[in-house]
């Protein structure tokens, strides 16, 4: 199913507020291969939050998973995120092409703390490729 | 393995490797649990040459690099395109190798790294950045 092209520039309903707690940076970074002592978060943590507002999106638009790739991902931080945060995402839309029987999908999501802060800006592309 | 922070200076290559049980641990510390990172038919059968990687999880080696490189600075920026596919046998592991240089100052006193990462010797990222307050 192609991507309605009328959603760029709607702003999704932010994501639940993520607790940021030890144990989920410590499960990251051993995930990673960085392995304890955690000394900071890992700089692409903030996917944890990210991936659950694209996956809200992707949920709503009736899109299956398997049929995503990641096409690009960059994180703008204001400030570290450290452990004790609550983090949350609001995702928008900022564009939707078509190429080659893929739907390209720009989006753009504002992580923002408890006090509603921005502490990252994370840009994402997904790929949808269609059916063979 | 701190290096030496000034303009010009290349950042010494580290490989990193990638098994299986490592995307089994990322799918759930991430909660990205699409499948094309864990069952070969499901990948083969949207297109893909076999199980990949996660692009997050390339990208979070370059994420460790830096920190190697930079003593733990605090990262400002990190990103990149995910060109190419790092395939992930059921057996063994795929070899990603994270390379760098420093980049001139910026205004805002930044330290931009400018970055190659590679597996079996093909760039997996494009343009991959990242900047540091160091």
């Amino acid at each position: 199913m192609p991507i309605d092209a009328s959603l760029v520039g709607r702003a999704f309903p932010p994501t639940q507020p993520y607790p940021v707690t030890s144990e989920a940076v410590t499960a990251f970074a051993a995930a990673i291969g960085a392995g304890a002592p955690v000394a900071s978060v890992p700089p692409t943590f903030p996917i944890v939050v990210t991936f659950a507002a694209l996956q809200d999106f992707l949920a709503a638009q009736q899109v299956e998973l398997s049929r995503i790739i990641h096409g690009d991902q960059r994180f703008r931080y204001e400030r570290p995120v450290e452990v004790g945060d609550e983090l949350t995402a609001t995702l928008t839309v900022t564009g939707v092409r078509s190429i080659g029987g893929n739907d390209i999908v720009s989006t753009a999501s504002e992580i923002t703390d408890a006090a509603g802060s921005l502490v990252c800006t994370a840009t994402a592309t997904l790929v949808h490729r269609g059916a063979a | 393995m701190m290096a030496t922070l000034t303009p010009g200076a290349a950042l010494e290559p580290i490989t990193y490797e990638i098994t299986r049980a490592d995307l089994a641990a990322y799918a759930v510390a991430s909660g990205d649990h699409n499948p094309i990172h864990q069952d070969e038919e499901i990948a083969i059968a949207v297109g893909l040459p076999g199980v990949i990687a996660h692009g997050m999880y390339t990208l979070a080696l370059v994420g460790r690099a830096v920190a190697q490189w930079t003593g733990g600075a605090e990262v400002v920026e990190i990103g990149a395109k995910f060109v190419q596919p790092v395939v992930v046998p059921a057996e063994g592991s795929a070899r990603v190798t994270v390379a760098g240089t420093v980049g001139e100052r910026t205004d805002a006193g930044l330290l931009p790294l400018s970055l190659e990462v590679t597996a079996d010797g093909t760039k997996v990222l494009g343009a991959p950045r990242a900047a540091v307050r160091a």
